[in-house]
C-alpha cells in the first residue's frame, strides 16, 4: 500500500509514521490529532541522557531495549503481518509451533522447577547447602563446580592455586561426588550439572553414585550442561580442540539415548553468551544455532534425530528488558520446532519441543546497593515465567560481590515462590499472547535469528564460525557499545550510574584456603588407598578408545569406541578428574583461542 | 606530551577464570584512549604475565580476576616484578574484589583496585595519572 502524502507530511513533525508500516485510517487520525497535540505540549523524553543512542536521526527521543533494539511508541494490529491469524502464528499450548508453550496445561498442571545453582568450598559444605535448599522447598539441584574441576585439574595441581572451592564446589574423585549427594535420593531429585569440557566424566561419577544408591539409570533424570560450543564462544572453559570436544559430546548423546533415557545429555546454553555481552537476539540466534551444530554432528555420526533429539535441552538468560526477554523465549520454541521439523526432518514430536531452563542475569546485578538486585531478579524471573520456562534459577542479591550467603540464597528462592504462589501469573497460559507489541517482538526475534542462521550457514557452521571469530566479534562489539552507553548514562543502572548513595559493604561469604588443604589431603590419602594399577589400566583403555573414530553399529548397541563406558571404568577405579582429563589431553591436545580484543 | 610516547599496557587474565568481558572492554577502552594495549589471552600464570610484561616493555599491568583467586595470584605477580626489578611498572586490578581484600592488595603493590561498576573513564584517567612511560623514566 502506498503511503498518503498526509503521512509523509507527518514524518517531518513526528516519528510515528517514519517506520516501515502502514497505519490504519483511525490510527492516522489519532496521530494527527490527539497524539500531535500531546507531543506539542509534552515532547517525549528518553530514558537516560538525551544523547547518542537515545536520539533518532531527527534529534527526537529514541526508545530502545537493553539490546538497543528500537521500540515504537505504540503497537497496533498494523504491526502484525498481513496474513496474521491465530492458528497459523500461535496455535495452542502443547501443539506446533509451540509459541504458547510446550505443555497443554501451562503451569496449572506442573509448575516450573525451582532449581537454584549452588556449590562452594568442599563437597561436605555444599551437601549441607543442598539439603537446606531442598528442605526450604527447592525441588531440584544444580551443581556449580569450581574452576579447577571445570578445567580438568585436581585440587593439588599448580594451576589450581587460589581457585579451589572458590567459584563452586571442588570435586576431585568419585569419593567427593559420593559426599556431595550423601542423603539425597537421586531417583527422586533431578540434578543439573554445569560442567562442559569434563562433562562426561562428572556425569560418569554421578551415574556411579546413583548406582551405589541403588537407583535405576532408566529412572534418574537431570541435565548435563555439556555445551562446549558456547565455551569457545563466550565462557572460555574449554580444554580440547573443537572437533575432539564435539566427539565427546556426541559420545554422551549416544550413551544417554540407550542407558539414561530421562537424562538430558546437553543443555545448549545462551546464558553465558548473554553474560559475555551479547544482545538478546545474538543470545537466541547463536544458542539455537549451536543446537543445529550438535544435531549436524550427531547425524554425521549416524545417530537418529528422533532418538537423541528429545534429550536436547536449552538454557537461556533472563535479563532486564522485560518484553524483549518474553519475546525471546516465545520465539525460541517456535524456531526450534521449525528447525527440527523442516531442517532435520524429525518425526518424533518430542524432538520438536524446546525445553529450557532460565537463570536471571548475573551481569545485571550491581555491587552498589545490592539489595536492589532482589527487585531486578524478581522482574527477570517473572519474564522467564511469562516466557514459559521449565525451570528457573533466581540470582542472589550479593552475587556481584561473592558467592551467596545462606540468607541471600533463601531470598532468591523466596522470590520464585512469590511469583509462583502470590502473583497469579500461573493461572493462565501464555497470558501475553495477542499483545501487538509482544507478538511483533516475537516475530522480529524469529526473523532476526533466521538471518543470523543464514550467515552462520554461509560460514560453514558454528565450529567454522568460531574459528573465524564471528560470534566472538559480534558479542565483543555489542558488549562495548552497551558499556559506552552505560557510561554516557544513556542506559541507566539504578544505584550504579544514577541514584547513587554512600554505603557500607554487606557481609559476604568467604572461602578460605583451608578447602584446598582439605582436598589435597583427601587426594593424597586416596592415591595411597586405591588400586593404582587398576587406575592405570582404565586410563590406558580410555586413551585407546579415545584415539579411535567411533563407528555407529545400528545393532542396538552403542559404538565400541564410545568413551563413556571407559570413563565409567576409570571413575569406578577412583581415577581423579585431573588424571582422566590428562589422559584425554594426551590424546587430543589442548586448544588456545586466537585472542580477539 | 607528544614526546612522552604512548603508554603501553598489558591486560592480563591470570588464573583459570574465563570471564573475559571486562578485560576485553577495558582493552578496547584503553586503546581508544590512545594507549598501546597487549592482551595476554586466558589462563596465564603469574610467571607468564610478568614475562610478557618484561618482553613487551610495558608501563602498566592490568590484571582482571573474577574468580576469587586474587589473594593467591597478585602477591606472586608482585614478588616476580620485584625479582625482575620491574616494580616501577604500575599494577592495577579489576574484577570481583571484596572490600576487605583491598588493603592487602595495595600493600602488595597494587596501585589501583577497580571493583564492579567502575567506569572505563575512571580507569583510563587513573592510568594516565599514574603510569610513567618507560621511554621517559629510563
Amino acid at each position: 500500500m502506498a503511503r498518503t502524502s498526509k503521512q509523509d507530511e507527518s514524518t517531518r513533525v513526528d516519528s510515528h509514521f517514519s517506520e516501515d508500516r502502514t497505519p490504519s485510517e483511525s490510527e492516522a487520525r489519532w496521530a494527527e490529532t490527539t497524539l500531535a497535540k500531546a507531543l506539542e505540549q509534552h515532547p517525549e523524553r528518553p530514558t537516560g541522557k538525551p544523547t547518542g543512542i537515545n536520539l533518532d536521526e531527527h534529534g527526537r527521543a529514541r526508545f530502545s531495549t537493553i539490546s538497543n533494539r528500537p521500540i515504537r511508541r505504540l503497537y497496533t494490529p498494523q504491526d502484525l503481518p498481513a496474513d496474521w491469524n491465530y492458528e497459523k502464528y500461535l496455535g495452542y499450548p502443547g501443539e506446533a509451533p509451540y509459541t504458547r508453550g510446550i505443555h497443554a496445561t501451562g503451569y496449572r498442571g506442573k509448575p516450573w522447577t525451582m532449581r537454584q545453582f549452588s556449590g562452594f568450598a568442599s563437597p561436605e559444605e555444599t551437601n549441607e547447602r543442598y539439603r537446606y535448599l531442598l528442605k526450604e522447598g527447592g525441588n531440584g539441584l544444580s551443581v556449580a563446580f569450581d574452576l579447577p574441576t571445570l578445567m580438568g585439574y585436581d585440587s593439588d595441581h599448580p594451576f589450581s592455586e587460589g581457585e579451589v572451592g572458590k567459584c563452586g564446589v571442588a570435586i576431585d574423585s568419585l569419593e567427593d561426588m559420593e559426599i556431595l549427594f550423601r542423603g539425597i535420593d537421586l531417583e527422586k531429585t533431578t540434578v543439573s550439572m554445569t560442567i562442559n569440557s569434563p562433562a562426561s566424566l562428572l556425569w560418569a561419577m554421578y551415574l556411579v553414585v546413583a548406582e551405589k544408591q541403588g537407583a535405576d539409570w532408566k529412572r534418574i533424570s537431570g541435565t548435563l550442561q555439556n555445551d562446549i560450543l558456547k565455551e569457545y564462544i563466550a565462557q572460555k572453559e574449554y580444554i580440547y580442540p573443537p572437533a575432539e570436544s564435539m566427539r565427546l559430546v556426541v559420545d554422551s548423546f549416544e550413551f544417554g539415548s540407550k542407558y539414561t533415557p530421562r537424562f538430558n545429555t546437553i543443555s545448549i546454553s545462551g546464558y553465558h553468551i548473554r553474560e559475555a555481552g551479547a544482545t538478546a537476539l545474538q543470545e537466541l540466534a547463536f544458542t539455537i544455532y549451536d543446537g543445529v551444530e550438535y544435531v549436524e554432528w550427531a547425524r554425521r555420526r549416524g545417530l537418529d534425530v528422533d532418538e537423541f533429539g528429545p534429550r536436547l535441552s536449552f538454557f537461556f538468560n533472563s535479563h532486564n528488558d522485560f518484553f524483549e526477554e518474553i519475546a525471546k523465549f516465545r520465539a525460541a520454541r517456535k524456531i526450534w520446532y521449525r528447525l527440527m521439523k523442516d531442517r532435520f526432518g524429525a518425526k518424533n514430536e518430542r524432538a520438536w519441543l524446546m525445553r529450557f531452563h532460565a537463570q536471571t542475569a548475573g551481569v545485571s546485578l550491581t555491587a552498589q546497593q545490592p539489595l536492589n538486585n532482589i527487585a531486578r531478579t524478581a522482574l527477570q524471573g517473572l519474564a522467564a515465567v511469562l516466557g514459559g520456562t521449565q525451570s528457573l534459577h533466581t540470582d542472589s542479591y550479593d552475587e556481584a560481590l561473592a558467592l551467596p550467603t545462606e540468607e541471600a540464597a533463601r531470598i532468591a528462592l523466596r522470590t520464585q515462590q512469590v511469583i509462583a504462589y502470590e502473583s497469579g501469573v500461573t493461572n493462565t497460559i501464555d497470558p501475553l499472547a495477542g499483545s501487538y507489541f509482544v507478538e511483533r517482538l516475537t516475530l522480529d526475534m524469529e526473523n532476526g535469528a533466521f538471518e543470523y542462521f543464514d550467515k552462520l550457514d554461509a560460514l560453514g557452521g558454528m565450529v567454522q564460525a568460531i574459528e573465524y571469530g564471528f560470534p566472538q566479534k559480534e558479542i565483543a562489539e555489542a558488549s562495548y557499545q552497551f558499556q559506552k552507553a552505560t557510561e554516557a548514562r544513556e542506559k541507566i543502572t539504578v544505584g550504579a550510574n544514577d541514584f547513587i548513595i554512600e554505603e557500607k559493604p554487606p557481609a559476604i561469604l568467604q572461602i578460605d584456603e583451608s578447602v584446598a588443604e582439605k582436598q589435597k589431603a583427601k587426594l593424597k590419602a586416596l592415591r595411597t588407598r586405591r588400586d593404582n594399577d587398576a587406575v592405570r589400566r582404565a586410563l590406558d583403555e580410555l586413551k585407546r578408545a579415545a584415539a579411535k573414530s567411533p563407528v555407529t553399529t545400528h545393532d542396538g548397541n552403542i559404538s565400541k569406541e564410545n568413551t563413556v563406558p571407559y570413563i565409567l571404568e576409570a571413575v569406578r577405579a577412583y581415577a581423579t578428574v585431573g588424571e582422566i582429563c590428562a589422559a584425554l589431553r594426551d590424546v587430543y591436545g589442548t586448544y588456545t583461542e586466537a585472542s580477539i580484543t | 606530551m607528544a614526546n612522552e610516547g604512548r603508554i603501553r599496557v598489558l591486560v592480563a587474565k591470570p588464573g583459570l577464570d574465563g570471564h573475559d568481558r571486562g578485560a576485553k572492554v577495558i582493552a578496547r577502552a584503553l586503546r581508544d584512549a590512545g594507549m598501546e594495549v597487549i592482551y595476554t589471552g586466558l589462563r596465564q600464570t603469574p610467571e607468564m604475565v610478568v614475562n610478557a610484561a618484561l618482553q613487551e616493555d610495558v608501563d602498566v599491568i592490568g590484571l582482571s580476576i573474577l574468580s576469587g583467586a586474587h589473594n593467591a595470584i597478585v602477591p606472586r605477580v608482585a614478588e616476580l616484578l620485584k625479582e625482575k626489578k620491574m616494580d616501577d611498572v604500575l599494577v592495577v586490578i579489576g574484577g570481583i574484589i571484596p572490600d576487605q581484600d583491598v588493603p592487602a592488595l595495595k600493600a602488595a603493590g597494587v596501585k589501583g583496585v577497580f571493583q564492579p561498576g567502575s567506569s572505563m573513564e575512571t580507569i583510563v584517567q587513573f592510568i594516565r595519572d599514574n603510569a610513567k612511560p618507560r621511554a621517559v623514566s629510563a
